[in-house]
């Protein structure tokens, strides 16, 4: 049974493989029309994560004005640090989930592997994220936020991200082709997540409480970006742990829902 | 052992009439439904019907196979289920080889893009690599003949010029097995033409060809074999010619309506009698044989023969009157029956013959049967348009100009 799931896995990627070039046009064309006829260009990458930051402050200047603690550089770079992620999360799930409706004529006349809308959609909203974390690299180096052996966790914690992204966009760009409310639902999950995930605080500031911030599988994320980047630390390597293994249970059962709804798309579109 | 490159084998499809359930509060009651009666199966739930039922054929290596019928007899459906774009409620499908559909060739262009990005685009969602495009570039931009506006984003081309590069691009895929569903319809008739050609050349290359169409002179013309579908069954396969004439005859067999008169056309046939022929070659004799009843006495009558192009535009038309037979008179329970002969002095197309049986004196029809009958004009490489004015070439010499044409001037200094 392992086994017979391990080929399946494989025989799929291979499938994914021969297809690169559409995966590289769809990925392409994404990022095409979005800089096109637009005047700000790549500003576009980092507009949403500035916007967060920004909110990030303000939230923060509350805090330090409340509990009479100057408000130090590091958690300006905090903030900044969990911003470019989250960002990147939220457009992502955001894009991903209508990809499928959005192609609605590929999916219903053309054949091709579907889960290639999704995975196009997260990884033109990656390219994004690439500019918006050179630009914060950037600015970080000029504040004088120095670098240590730590960043290496960087790539780690990037690549669990993009398999958990990848793996909700996928659910929910099939669920987004039955059932028309589940655009909504997203919408106003994605709005309000960011009061439930540490972006503008961290998840220690809530002492006991904490445990339950971090059952949010993006929390270690965040707060692993946060560590590796800003205090030179390693993440919270046993709740690293649990995002990586809820990211991979995501990911798979993902792929499988998505394979045993696929028939039923060209009908349902 | 023939070489089977594509199979369906007892293959059912089953669709839902009206809305699905587009939204949550739906699903709920849908799925205890479900639950209470089984996953369904082979029993139709309300609003169901089977698109498909019990289809099953096979098509060879290198083959062309038209598949035809009227509006909704299920032939997109066995295309989008051969191209994988739905599965089967029931029975197997197998397919050997790349395959690629010429269904919905513009699908995949994005408005905002141009023609040359389009092209890359399109042509990778249809099944190419980068570096397959970029090889055949120049050839599907000449095929199109959109070089002038390549550059151009697409949402600013006309809906001829839209369908064109989308043909191009698919026509260079160079697949086993190719799909083909109407897209001749595209562009103007040069243009289909040239669609017509290069289908034939990927044809001849070995490709396997499904055809789907209601344009039957190119099914006639381009496949061997063909299959009759109607209401989702099979009603015959065999030779294209044959699956033709089997459709045309189930088609007419039924006629609108009964006419208010009890005198009436009850046969028009084509060629000797038996004969299945509907494809001849022009200038070719051919006869053409109306039979008429009647169940009371009539009198002052003619039979009209008028024969249309595959537009329904009158080409030409004769009548018993005209040809010296005088006035026919038919008793109770007699029978007529009128042989014309006519030389097909006609150009490569569809043909369709209506007949009349007139009053003699005032044009005013007892009866018509309109499109009684359907011929097709086989190739006539001399000649493109209705009529075949059986052309040859005079002359056709060189000679120098003389006087100021002759050369450009010379440049002065």
């Amino acid at each position: 049974m392992e086994k017979g799931r391990n080929l399946a896995m494989s025989a799929w990627l291979g499938h994914l493989v021969a297809r690169r070039d559409l995966l590289y046009m769809l990925t392409w064309r994404d990022i095409r029309i979005k800089y096109k006829q637009s005047i700000m260009g790549f500003l576009w990458a980092i507009l949403l994560p500035m916007v967060i930051v920004l909110a990030g402050v303000v939230v923060r200047y509350a805090f330090s004005w409340i509990t009479r603690a100057p408000l130090a550089l590091a958690d300006i770079a905090s903030v900044s640090v969990r911003a470019v992620p989250w960002a990147f999360f939220v457009s992502s799930i955001r894009f991903a989930s209508t990809s499928l409706v959005s192609n609605r004529d590929l999916v219903t006349k053309i054949y091709l592997p579907r889960e290639i809308f999704p995975i196009a959609a997260m990884l033109s909203q990656l390219v994004d994220f690439a500019v918006a974390a050179v630009v914060m690299l950037v600015v970080l180096a000029v504040l004088g936020v120095g670098a240590s052996v730590e960043l290496l966790w960087v790539p780690g914690l990037v690549i669990i991200l993009v398999l958990l992204t990848t793996g909700l966009g996928i659910l929910l760009s099939a669920a987004s082709l039955f059932f028309r409310d589940v655009k909504y639902l997203v919408e106003v999950v994605l709005t309000f997540a960011i009061f439930f995930t540490p972006v503008f605080y961290d998840a220690r500031m809530f002492g006991l409480w904490a445990p339950v911030l971090m059952l949010n599988p993006i929390a270690p994320l965040l707060e692993g970006f946060a560590n590796a980047v800003v205090l030179h630390t390693a993440p919270p390597i046993a709740w690293l742990g649990y995002s990586t293994g809820v990211s991979l249970v995501t990911f798979f059962a993902a792929l499988r829902v998505f394979h045993k709804l696929e028939p039923y798309f060209a009908e349902s579109a | 052992m023939t070489d089977i490159v594509m199979r369906l084998d007892g293959v059912y499809k089953k669709f839902r009439k009206g809305e699905m359930y587009d939204s949550l509060r739906d699903l709920i009651p849908a799925l205890t439904g479900r639950l209470l009666r089984g996953s369904g199966g082979d029993a139709l739930a309300p609003r169901e019907f089977w698109a498909l039922q019990d289809v099953t054929f096979g098509v060879e290596r290198g083959e062309a196979f038209g598949i035809i019928g009227n509006n909704g007899a299920g032939k997109s459906t066995i295309l989008k289920l051969l191209s994988g774009i739905m599965r089967p409620t029931r029975g197997t499908l197998q397919v050997n080889g790349r395959l690629s559909a010429l269904i919905e060739v513009s699908a995949g262009f994005h408005p905002d893009l141009t023609g040359r990005e389009n092209i890359y685009l399109n042509g990778t969602i249809l099944g190419m690599t980068r570096a397959e495009i970029r090889r055949r570039f120049d050839a599907i931009v000449a095929f199109s003949e959109l070089e002038e506006f390549i550059d151009t984003p697409v949402k600013r081309y006309s809906s001829g010029m839209f369908a064109r590069l989308g043909f191009s691009v698919a026509a260079h895929v160079e697949p086993d097995v190719l799909i083909v569903d109407e897209v001749l319809s595209v562009g103007d008739y040069l243009f289909q033409q040239k669609c017509l050609e290069r289908m034939n050349e990927i044809m001849t290359g070995g490709a396997t060809v499904v055809f789907v169409s209601h344009n039957l002179r190119a099914v006639s013309t381009l496949c061997s074999r063909a299959l009759l579908l109607d209401h989702g069954r099979v009603i015959t396969i065999g030779p294209s010619n044959e699956v033709i004439k089997t459709y045309l005859t189930r088609g007419h067999g039924a006629r609108a309506a009964e006419p208010a008169s009890d005198i009436r056309i009850t046969a028009v046939s084509l060629g000797a009698p038996q004969s299945s022929r509907v494809t001849f070659e022009t200038d070719e004799f051919l006869d053409i044989t109306v039979e008429a009843a009647a169940r009371s006495p009539h009198e002052d009558m003619s039979v009209v023969l008028q024969i249309v192009d595959g537009n329904q535009y009158p080409v030409f038309d004769t009548c018993t009157q005209r040809l010296g037979a005088g006035p026919l008179a038919l008793a109770a329970g007699e029978t007529l029956t009128c042989t014309f002969r006519v030389q097909l002095r006609l150009a490569q197309g569809t043909y369709h013959v209506n007949a009349f049986l007139h009053r003699y004196v005032t044009d005013r029809p007892f009866d018509r049967w309109l499109s009684a009958a359907t011929f097709f004009i086989a190739g006539t490489p001399t000649v493109r348009g209705v009529v075949n004015l059986a052309p040859s070439l005079i002359t056709c010499e060189k000679a120098m100009l003389t006087g100021r044409l002759a050369a450009p001037a010379p440049v002065a200094g």
